[in-house]
């Protein structure tokens, strides 16, 4: 099932949560709503379940308007972060609910609906946990019961909200693998929310990067990783160096000076592709950035400290006095780095500030 | 030498018993547990054995006679009577109120939750009197009421709503903090599954909260049969008509019937111990459910 949203429009208290936004999801694509918290993602998911009505704008489920359309008449299924499993019902029951209370004439018989949720639960991974009942199973088990609940009533839809947050690291890993495998045997359209990058980028097909109410980039990990669209996608996603410029001419000036590389080296220091003149933002990774000696880099620094992590050095260097510049190095670099440094980029991107 | 310095201290170090940081001397410990069993017997205990002792002092033949006597089986059946039309209102009322408070945002909200608490502050005897000044024949609706033969101060209707006034507190109060700590995560979820909203009602906002409502009812019935004051003033006092227990117990009491008095308060003192005893446990068994309220 395609899904459209067209210039959609919420407001609470007319304090506006999402600026009229438009996207499509393609059928049978799993899709990562991403941004901060108060980025608008959870709004525009419960927007397309129909959990709450927008204040302008439509939503199409393939060629229908479902904008006006009841949650009931939606036929999504949408998995809450907090589960929100009956606690008075057993697991099967849970599983069961939706085609429960279907009216008489949709509704399949007691013993078809039992049959149907231990299908589910096999599915999920859980069989034979049909008789218990939530409070006695772990995190990871419930968000995958909740998922077998959202399957039950077939929906063309599923709308996943932060899955996996309220669990601890490990689990989170293993079921995000388990989720996309699910996925690709179901071929669901599917959206979930995260505020977690490298879940978004490692499990969706497309990311949806948001903030502040509106999408600042939708693209597949590779575009959104290697080629933000925007200054919040590039300090969002990844790590990132900032430093503030000024673009003349297709050069790039750091308090004045130049950013180019003494002499007369093959690549030219940094250049501005194309950015506009006048001030800028140069946004660096720090795996992208080698250090050099003193007077052949393209920026010049002084290094102010170094600090091992898991599986990187990192090198910290002053810039100009007042920028801080982080460096990822390997691990068994073993290359001692004191007073003056220079630095030399092999990617970068400018923005106009 | 610095070594059996060391081990010199140890001795002492090892002679105070470890003590809990937050945790008293045992003097203070059993002088607060003391003074609070000796007010407690005083104060609760005492009257309550007093009652029972009382109402078997002529015997046990004097005891069942007090409560087969027509008035009293009277004002037993209309405290019952009472008590099962208020607690049904005040059941939907609460649940009513605890929904929409818990459930919706609107204006007024804070001054309807504090408008729930309003008999809880107010002298039951005012209670009664608002509907004397409303219903009564010199009252705002009285002539209105008298034209059309509608009786219901020095009636049963008044004693209804006098009780349905002061009782209507205690279900509101026990399913607002759990609603509202239950949020709408279910309902959601079960809407999303494709339930209508009456069905969500019925398979999970009513199971969400059963024990609390229980909890809820059983307080309020207890109250519905035992107040006093609010009836006391629409009730006219009119014997084998508008008497509950309470009132009777005390037309009792002024007559000298010590014993008589005394076999009808314990039949309430009766009902407050099985409600008091069904409450604790409900407590005990359904702890989870009722965790929102267990401040009370």
């Amino acid at each position: 099932m395609q899904i459209s949203v067209r210039g959609l429009r919420k407001e609470f208290d007319r304090y506006p949560a999402l600026h009229d936004v438009s996207l499509d999801i393609r059928s049978g694509e799993l899709i990562a709503l991403l941004g901060p918290s108060g980025s608008g993602k959870t709004t525009l998911l419960r927007l397309i379940a129909g959990l709450e009505f927008p204040t302008s704008g439509s939503i199409f489920f393939g060629s229908e308007d479902a904008s006006r359309k009841s949650v009931q008449d939606r036929n999504v299924g949408f998995v809450f972060q907090h589960y929100a499993l009956f606690k008075h019902m057993t697991v099967a029951d849970n599983i069961g609910f939706g085609l429960k209370v279907r009216d008489r004439r949709t509704r399949p018989s007691a013993q078809e609906i039992r049959r149907r949720a231990s299908d589910l639960l096999d599915l999920v991974q859980l069989p034979g946990l049909d008789n218990r009942y939530p409070s006695q199973l772990s995190g990871g088990q419930r968000q995958r019961v909740a998922l077998a609940r959202a399957l039950a009533i077939e929906p063309q839809v599923l709308l996943l909200d932060e899955p996996f947050g309220a669990l601890d690291a490990k689990v989170r890993k293993e079921l995000r693998r388990w989720l996309r495998e699910l996925h690709d045997r179901t071929g669901h359209t599917t959206v979930f929310v995260t505020h977690d990058q490298e879940e978004a980028l490692e499990l969706s097909d497309r990311v949806v990067v948001m903030s502040q109410g509106r999408i600042e980039q939708v693209g597949t990990p590779d575009e959104i990783y290697d080629r933000p669209a925007t200054p919040f996608v590039f300090s969002f996603i990844g790590d990132s160096n900032e430093l503030p410029v000024t673009i003349q001419d297709g050069s790039i000036l750091l308090h004045e000076r130049p950013l180019e590389i003494a002499g007369n080296a093959a690549p030219k220091g940094i250049l501005s592709k194309g950015a506009p003149d006048g001030a800028g933002r140069l946004f660096l990774r720090p795996h992208d950035l080698d250090v050099v000696d003193a007077g052949e880099g393209a920026i010049a620094g002084v290094v102010s400290g170094v600090r091992r992590t898991a599986g990187a050095r990192m090198l910290e260097v002053e810039v100009a006095g007042r920028d801080r510049l982080e460096i990822e190095l390997p691990a068994d670099d073993q290359r001692s780095f004191v007073g003056h440094v220079g630095l030399r980029p092999r990617k970068w991107q400018v923005f106009p500030a | 030498m610095a070594l059996e310095a060391s081990l010199d201290i140890h001795p002492s170090v090892a002679a105070a018993p470890w003590r809990s940081p937050t945790a008293e001397s045992p003097a203070v410990k059993w002088t607060l547990i003391g003074v609070a069993l000796a007010f407690l017997g005083f104060f609760l205990v005492l009257p309550l054995v007093a009652v029972f002792v009382e109402a078997f002092r002529s015997g046990v033949g004097v005891y069942f006679e007090a409560l087969v006597e027509p008035d009293a089986v009277a004002a037993i059946r209309l405290t019952l009577l009472v008590a099962a039309i208020a607690v049904p209102c005040n059941l939907v009322f609460g649940l009513a109120a605890a929904w929409a408070i818990a459930k919706f945002e609107f204006k007024g909200k804070n001054l309807l939750i504090t408008l729930i608490d309003l008999p809880f502050s107010v002298s039951p005897v005012i209670s009664g009197l608002v509907y004397v000044l409303l219903f009564g024949s010199q009252g705002f609706l009285g002539p209105w009421l008298a034209r059309h033969g509608i009786e219901i101060v020095f009636a049963v209707p008044g004693i209804v709503l006098a009780t349905i006034f002061v009782t209507f507190p205690f279900v509101a109060r026990e399913l607002i903090p759990l609603m509202q700590e239950q949020g709408s995560g279910d309902e959601e979820a079960a809407i999303s599954l494709g339930a209508s909203g009456w069905k969500t009602f019925w398979l999970v906002t009513l199971p969400n909260v059963r024990w609390a409502l229980l909890y809820g009812v059983l307080l309020c019935n207890a109250r519905a049969m035992g107040e006093y004051g609010a009836v006391s003033v629409v009730s006219g006092h009119i014997r084998g008509l508008t008497n509950t227990m309470p009132l009777h117990v005390e037309i009792l009491y002024n007559e000298y019937s010590f014993s008589a008095a005394f076999a009808v308060a314990s039949l309430l003192a009766l009902l407050a111990l099985v409600t008091l005893s069904i409450k604790s446990f409900l407590e005990w068994r359904h702890a989870d459910g009722l965790k929102a309220v267990r401040g009370h």
